[in-house]
């Protein structure tokens, strides 16, 4: 049976012929331990439940106490994060409850109709997302596109003082994020890089390089040689080989590298934090920016926190076979 | 050949063979360079003018050139009783919220080490918070944490706001706890990386052959001297490398504190690396200073890293 592989210390018997060997606590035993790890798993979640139904609950059912757990899910927290809104003035009320009543009006803008404010346009915190996309997307595109080479040069030639190499690598890693944006933040003062996308694209990039070149170098080193060089002796040149036999077969490495690449940049914080300011800011300062502005919309902020969370739960559970290689920076593989 | 091939005969070479070869070493650089030279770019030359910085005075809004200083700011943040503070707060952290991880993490993986029905998933799902976004994390943690109308409290049993905790303002009730924000945010980073530990120690496990816990029973050893001879011996050199990736992160920690408790109330979780934020980029911007500053931490990280990696070999040397 699959369930009793690697069972552990001495495993117990507890399915045989001979009633004598059979250890009849065992099976007990295991069902304590499962409904432990049940228990645990739900009361470490609860945090992230709380955020799911915070994002659906009205700014009033927020702040209730104590904190309601039933209560009627609206859309609310989307429409104050997603808008900048006005206050309808008296006269224009009738105006637009004939809106209303003839159905012209979109979800958001009945919610703020009945919060007696129409919407003046999107918020700030859409511009943001769109930089965290833009500078999420392309610099996790640049640096698996270095990734992929470096690693497989790395994994096949004899480059001189290779482990050296690597390892300076990984040590750019190991940084404390505050630590190189002090010059880099004057560097870009210099570019006229600060505050653009292009300082965060290139940041970022050089932010996860270290990551996706180990990474990459792992996957490689488990694609078989004699494949390319059968393809050699076939007469085929070395970059056609890493073209056309290497790439396809690390496709699936290549993909897991770009969403944790991916899932990176996109919770990255401390150097948005303080290489922009307006332009180019991303989401995750974003959202700590909401507490600042005139009381505290946590509804918004659990939407702007469930929009990190969804992604972040599907990659968990798509990438699950690769988290431990993720987050070891390939150092351990199983 | 050390001659060198002209234009024409190259080009004949290339119509000869249909395409331009290129040799495996002009690929291995092709490769490597760009890398590289990205690396020194944003790493290998801002270390080093950070460096230079270090020893001047220069403050970035202020207009004027850097002037060298010596080791002045460095001699300044060593005798200044404040930054001992910091440092000390951030060494609490460490130990604390590392400490704990290791316990839970080491915990979580030997209660999962044996699979039962839905064992995977749960698994899985313990491992969500340590792929989220730590200030992220930060901000709705500040949520349950709240006195009024927190999860926290309320699932805690304290349903009356003015005696129950309130974590970040390190209040209980009426009176001040000194240091209850600090654990509020030790808290939240052993729910965050916990799932990290129990990561790393339960590949440790599954690597584990089952032939020394067969040789172990056969001999009638307990299960507790199967785990302190077998078990732990075993996955020593895996929870190492998760103390060392949790101690190096917890020194740099910065994007928690900031969502949860922005340092507050007063200094009590102004951790080095926060601080460092604030004295670069927030007020004063004193480049030069919080320049030293960084200095100070990346020493300090190198040489855990290297304690770490030292201890890491003895243990594999043995095993």
């Amino acid at each position: 049976m699959a369930s009793f592989e690697k069972a552990g210390p001495s495993r117990p018997v507890v399915e045989s012929i001979r009633v004598d060997k059979i250890n009849p606590g065992a099976r007990f035993t295991g069902a304590v331990r499962a409904i432990i790890v049940l228990a645990i798993a739900l009361v470490m979640l609860i945090p992230i439940y709380v955020m799911g139904i915070t994002a659906f609950k009205t700014r009033g059912d927020v702040v209730a106490s104590p904190p309601l757990v039933f209560f009627k899910p609206t859309l609310e927290g989307f429409m104050f994060l997603f808008t900048d809104r006005a206050v309808v003035s008296a006269g224009r009320i009738p105006e637009f409850e004939a809106l209303a009543e003839a159905g012209k009006m979109n979800i958001f803008e009945r919610i703020a109709f009945e919060n007696g404010q129409e919407i003046t346009g999107p918020s700030p915190f859409v511009k943001r997302l769109t930089n965290s996309v833009v500078v999420a997307s392309i610099s996790t595109v640049l640096s698996v596109l270095l990734g992929v080479l470096a690693g497989y040069a790395f994994s096949r030639f004899s480059v001189a003082g290779k482990d050296d190499l690597l390892f300076f690598i990984l040590s750019t890693r190991m940084l404390p994020a505050v630590v190189v944006t002090i010059p880099i933040f004057l560097m870009y003062r210099q570019l006229s890089l600060h505050d653009t996308q292009l300082g965060l694209i290139i940041l970022y990039t050089a932010f996860n390089l270290s990551f996706s070149v180990w990474l990459m170098k792992g996957f490689m080193d488990e694609i078989p040689r004699e494949y390319e060089e059968a393809a050699l002796v076939d007469g085929y040149s070395r970059l056609q080989t890493f073209y056309k036999i290497v790439l396809p077969q690390a496709a699936t490495g290549i993909a897991a590298t770009a969403v944790f690449c991916l899932i990176f940049a996109w919770n990255e914080y401390a150097f948005a934090l303080m290489l922009t300011s307006e332009k180019a800011r991303t989401a995750p300062p974003g959202i700590a920016t909401l507490l600042g502005r005139g009381g505290i919309e946590w509804s918004a902020i659990a939407v702007g926190s469930l929009l990190f969370l969804i992604p972040v739960v599907i990659v968990t559970f798509g990438l699950r076979k690769y988290l431990l290689r993720g987050v070891t920076f390939g150092a351990i593989r199983k | 050949m050390a001659v060198e091939a002209s234009p024409k005969t190259a080009a004949l070479a290339r119509t000869r063979t249909g395409r331009r070869q290129l040799s495996d070493g002009a690929i291995m650089n092709l490769f490597i360079w760009p890398t590289l030279i990205l690396l020194i770019a944003m790493n290998v030359f801002p270390l080093f003018y950070s460096l230079y910085l270090s020893f001047t005075n220069f403050v970035v809004t202020a207009n004027k050139a850097p002037v060298w200083i010596g080791v002045n700011n460095f001699v300044d943040i060593l005798t200044t009783e404040q930054m001992w503070q910091y440092f000390a707060t951030s060494g609490k952290y460490v130990v604390l919220s590392v400490g704990l991880q290791t316990i839970v993490g080491f915990t979580l993986a030997m209660l999962v080490r044996s699979k039962f029905r839905g064992s995977g998933v749960i698994t899985t799902l313990i491992l969500v918070p340590m792929m989220l976004s730590p200030v992220v994390v930060g901000l709705f943690w500040k949520l349950m944490y709240n006195p009024i109308f927190g999860f926290f409290n309320y699932l805690l049993g304290f349903m009356d706001p003015a005696t129950g905790p309130d974590m970040i303002a390190s209040r209980f009730g009426a009176t001040q706890v000194p240091g209850l924000a600090l654990l509020a945010v030790v808290l939240v980073d052993v729910w965050m990386w916990s799932p990290f530990v129990m990561l790393l120690v339960l590949s440790g496990l599954n690597a584990i052959p089952d032939y020394l816990y067969e040789a172990a029973a056969i001999d009638r050893a307990s299960s507790w001297f199967q785990f302190w001879r077998i078990t732990l011996p075993q996955v020593m050199p895996l929870l190492l490398i998760a103390v060392l990736f949790r101690t190096i992160e917890a020194l740099k920690s910065f994007d928690l504190v900031m969502g949860l408790t922005g340092g507050g109330p007063g200094e009590q979780t102004e951790l080095i690396a926060v601080h460092l934020y604030r004295e670069a980029f927030a007020g004063q911007f004193r480049t030069g200073h919080s320049s030293a500053l960084a200095y100070i931490i990346l020493i300090i990280v190198i040489a855990v890293s290297n304690l770490y990696i030292r201890y890491l070999n003895r243990a594999k040397g043995e095993g």
